[in-house]
């Protein structure tokens, strides 16, 4: 085989050669500075560090980084904002680099504030359902600290067993149990954050009911490091609930799968997952995990309910029923908590199990009302087929979020423009079908030219306006989201 | 996903001269250093473009766990490889010292959902940067060429050393160096090793084991790699697997002079001498005569199964490499595949715990199989292991080249096993026996489950003779 090369598709230019408006090379008054704020163990200007922090969990999105700065407190995170206010330099924030839409990706010129070290829990009041803890806390290791109080935290992202809670509020994450427990928001009840200034505010309290003036914490979450930078969250915990049943369902139509999902919901049964995979996302899956998923169906639905014992206990047997008078060709039940755990886990893993397929994976995100589900999927097989590509589709099902990915290869120019073909038209069946170009992934790089598309001309200036009015020098993850025009 | 690798017509030439072990290059090829290799230039692009960057493998990495700083993660370290495949980045001697904190421990390769070769990527890189002597010093290159091209390249030599290494200890003459202080004459890494060099056996496996031995009844008939380090040192694992064959009705075939599998060297970024010591190994065993060639070792077994990477461009070892790779079984692997006689009796109980060698579970997949051997053994109650497939720090020679985050591991691991309460850790690599038994001291006693599995055998024997 003919070893294949390409260059990067952005930040082509070679490392270390790049020019920067600012000098970050040691000794330079910047690094020194830097240095100073955040000790110089943490200051990074060396290709071979600043190389793996050219990019998050996105495909096909690179950008050199010309300095990395990994502080250890907020103090030391308000010392960089305060020097890079001072300066006029960009500042792109970061946890563990998974975000999938290209938002923590480096910008030109610019510091990477990565903030993987302030990750201390640092409470949690059982009394008031709550865990105070750092931004660099990984998202699993929140919900790890709950259990042993018999509480739960239930946003669970597909990468959360590295992703950072800070990352999350950012980007305001999902996950497999949106249906029933919400996202990231709902969980949120107080941020630290650091402004562009690099005045430290406090938003939000432990008050269930707290109406004081605006609520300048939602403003931030999901803000994706464009206003300010989360430093402490506050979390809300629920109860954990004592008991869960896992089912797989498998369908020889997506149709039948779909008519599945629609009747437990309008039986009024929620359960905290409703997922499905695609025969082709099915088969990668199993390639990596081998969990025993049926290979062979067109669509496959994981089911899973939780709470009291006896409820969990009917609203499985309903949902078994509901599969069953939809045609399912089989249902099982997860044998114990372990395979349930296995299952679940097999699922977050499917958009990189894919990657087995072809070099690149293109990850897509739209959302539809839940009753529009089966168009947009049958919608997305239309325009594989028209546009000779090979889409595999999962996704949250109950929740009316799909992912459909695109197995291409960045390097084939031809087929990648077909590709940006499709995601447009994707896009625009998803805006007619009253839904949103991301559910969970945020717009970050990689959906900012289509946010256009589903705001009206009032709105989309209205994001601009709120943006100019926290960050007046565009310095925080400038480019991201949307582009500020002549704002400088 | 391809796995063919593109080798330099150079590099196929260079490797051809290099068949007869000798280190004088023939006159028709130009001297080593001028030629091209170009290990990660040659790969094929695919492999380093196969990572999608995810970050899935972050949390399996004992050296980003250490650091947080993406350059000391799976996929920091691959996107410097594609940097330098990209011709953004030279191979520097920043890039070197990355290559080699990492362990190699293959965790990544576990929770890579995407399918990354990582160890094809490790061993590419490490050879680039052999080939680039960008991390050249005397002092490197000297401890280099006596292991990789001297001692673990010729078995006698191998031998030798053992035996100067046994006459060493076993004649007090150790304790007296000891207390004579002349060990300060030597540089403070290897002279906090010293005492750790692990006591090498009186017999040898050749001694223990012989050529061939025949079971009452035989079913298979099965070749034994006796391997290197476990030959010297744990000689007596090797008597137990080729008991525990026996009493399963195989027929064992064990070639004298083995040596050392190549996996050390192709660890550390030689893979020419590796390919000189797979095409030896391969012409000592008939391979067509065996159903299966057994190894006991994980380190060696992961190696073992993948001669065909290594040889693939050799026209004249590319067949019997890919026969031999479809034959190497770990021994548990061999067992559980043919299910063994699970010994009778009862014995005293005890709690084992099991840690699961990295190039076992991660470099082989093999994870149940140990443990099924493990409670086949009466008497013998397994208790699971917290983390236990982390590395132990052991990593190869890890322990020596990179004392400080070895040293960390060790003693995570001590713990881990420290609160399963068990007084008997079983491995199933003479890298981590040796690390945990170190780093255990009095604590609890390492054992091969081969090992406990002959043990049994044997006491279901001496229970049968004394009714």
């Amino acid at each position: 085989m003919k070893p294949r090369r390409c260059g990067y598709i952005r930040g082509s230019i070679a490392y270390g050669m790049k020019d920067s408006p600012t000098n970050f090379s040691p000794g330079s008054p910047v690094a020194l500075r830097l240095a100073e704020i955040v000790g110089e163990s943490n200051v990074f200007t060396c290709p071979e560090d600043l190389i793996p922090y050219g990019f998050d969990g996105t495909a096909a999105l690179k950008e050199s980084a010309v300095c990395v700065v990994l502080p250890r407190s907020t103090e030391a995170v308000a010392g960089v904002i305060r020097l890079a206010a001072a300066e006029k330099i960009p500042v792109v924030t970061r946890g563990s680099g998974t975000g999938l839409s290209g938002g923590s990706v480096p910008v030109e010129g610019g510091i990477v504030l990565c903030l993987v070290h302030l990750n201390r829990i640092l409470e949690v009041d059982p009394a008031n359902l709550t865990m105070l803890c750092e931004c660099g806390v990984i998202t699993k290791a929140v919900d790890d600290a709950a259990t042993p109080h018999g509480l739960f935290y239930p946003p669970d992202p597909g990468s959360m067993k590295i992703s950072t809670i800070g990352g999350n509020v950012a980007n305001n994450s999902g996950g497999l149990r949106g249906l029933k427990y919400g996202v990231t928001r709902d969980y949120v009840m107080g941020i630290e954050v650091v402004l562009p200034s690099g005045e430290v505010a406090w938003l939000g309290s432990k008050c269930v009911k707290d109406v004081a003036g605006y609520s300048m914490k939602d403003l931030f979450v999901g803000s994706e490091g464009t206003l300010g930078v989360i430093t402490k969250v506050l979390l809300k915990l629920v109860p954990r609930p004592k008991a869960r049943r896992t089912l797989l369902a498998s369908f020889d139509t997506m149709e039948a799968a779909a008519r599945t999902v629609s009747q437990i919901i309008e039986k009024q049964i929620i359960p905290c997952t409703l997922e499905f995979l695609d025969r082709k996302t099915c088969a990668s899956v199993e390639a990596y995990a081998k969990v025993g998923l049926p290979t062979g169906a067109a669509a496959v639905v994981l089911m899973e309910t939780d709470g009291h014992p006896a409820v969990v206990g009917e609203e499985a047997a309903a949902m078994a029923d509901i599969a069953r008078e939809n045609g399912a060709i089989s249902v099982e039940q997860a044998a114990d908590e372990a395979h349930a755990t296995r299952l679940a886990t097999a699922r977050r893993s499917a958009f990189s199990a894919l990657a087995r397929i072809r070099p690149t994976t293109i990850l897509e995100d739209v959302t539809v009302p839940r009753s529009r589900l089966v168009e947009i999927v049958s919608y997305v097989e239309e325009v594989a087929a028209r546009h000779r590509l090979d889409i595999a589709t999962f996704g949250h099902f109950g929740d009316g979020n799909v992912h459909p990915t695109i197995l291409t290869d960045e390097t084939d120019h031809e087929e990648m423009e077909r590709v940006e073909l499709a995601l447009s038209e994707i896009v625009d069946k998803t805006i007619a079908l009253g839904g949103t170009i991301t559910g969970e992934h945020g717009v970050g790089l990689a959906k900012k030219a289509f946010l256009p598309r589903q705001f009206d001309e009032a709105s989309y200036a209205l994001l601009k306006q709120v943006k100019r009015a926290i960050d007046p020098h565009g310095l925080l993850n400038p480019g991201k989201i949307f582009d500020l025009g002549t704002a400088h | 996903m391809s796995t063919t690798k593109k080798i330099s017509e150079d590099q196929r030439e260079f490797d051809d001269n290099r068949g007869d072990d000798s280190r004088r290059p023939s006159p028709a090829a130009p001297p080593i250093a001028v030629r091209p290799l170009r290990h990660m230039a040659d790969l094929d692009y695919s492999v380093v473009q196969q990572c999608m960057h995810c970050g899935m493998c972050l949390p399996s990495c004992p050296t980003y766990l250490e650091t947080r700083q993406e350059r000391n993660s799976p996929r920091g370290r691959i996107a410097l490889m594609r940097a330098i495949a990209d011709g953004n980045l030279e191979v520097t001697k920043e890039f070197g010292e990355e290559m080699y904190y990492c362990l190699g421990c293959l965790a990544c390769t576990t929770a890579c959902p995407a399918g990354v070769d990582y160890p094809k990527l490790f061993e590419h890189a490490r050879a680039e940067i052999e080939h680039q002597g960008v991390l050249f010093t005397p002092e490197r290159a000297f401890w280099r060429w006596l292991t990789l091209r001297q001692i673990f390249a010729k078995p006698w030599m191998l031998h030798a050393v053992g035996r100067m290494l046994y006459f060493y200890q076993a004649s007090g003459l150790c304790s007296l160096v000891r207390k004579s202080g002349v060990l300060r004459l030597i540089p403070a890494n290897l002279r906090n090793l010293e005492p750790s060099t692990p006591i090498v056996r009186c017999h040898f496996s050749a001694e223990l084991i012989a050529e061939v031995e025949k079971p009452a009844n035989t079913g298979h008939r099965v070749g034994m790699l006796t391997g290197c380090v476990q030959d010297l040192i744990f000689s007596e694992v090797n008597r137990d697997t080729v008991e525990v064959l026996l009493a399963n009705g195989c027929e064992v075939v064990t070639p004298r002079q083995q040596g050392c599998c190549g996996s050390l060297h192709a660890h550390n970024g030689d893979l020419e001498q590796a390919a000189v010591q797979a095409r030896r190994l391969i012409d000592q065993f008939e391979i067509d005569s065996l159903d299966a060639i057994i190894t006991n070792a994980a380190g060696c077994g992961s190696h073992l199964k993948h001669f065909s990477h290594l040889l693939g461009h050799d026209s004249d070892y590319r067949e019997k490499a890919a026969k031999w790779d479809g034959k190497v079984r770990d021994i548990s692997e061999w067992l559980v595949s043919t299910d063994f006689r699970k010994p009778a009796g009862d014995a005293a109980a005890q709690k084992v715990t099991y840690h699961e060698a990295c190039h076992l579970c991660h470099g082989q997949g093999i994870s149940r199989q140990p443990r099924e051997i493990l409670k086949a053994v009466p008497g013998l109650e397994l208790v699971e292991l917290e983390n236990a497939s982390h590395c132990c720090g052991s990593a190869g020679v890890y322990n020596i080249t990179q004392p400080e985050q070895a040293a960390k591991l060790q003693q995570e691991k001590v713990a881990c096993i420290q609160r399963t309460g068990a007084s008997l850790v079983a491995t199933a690599n003479p890298g981590c026996h040796l690390q945990i038994q170190n780093g255990l001291g009095e604590a609890a006693v390492v054992k091969h489950p081969v090992t406990l599995l002959a043990e049994a055998y044997r006491a279901e024997k001496a229970g049968e003779a004394t009714p």
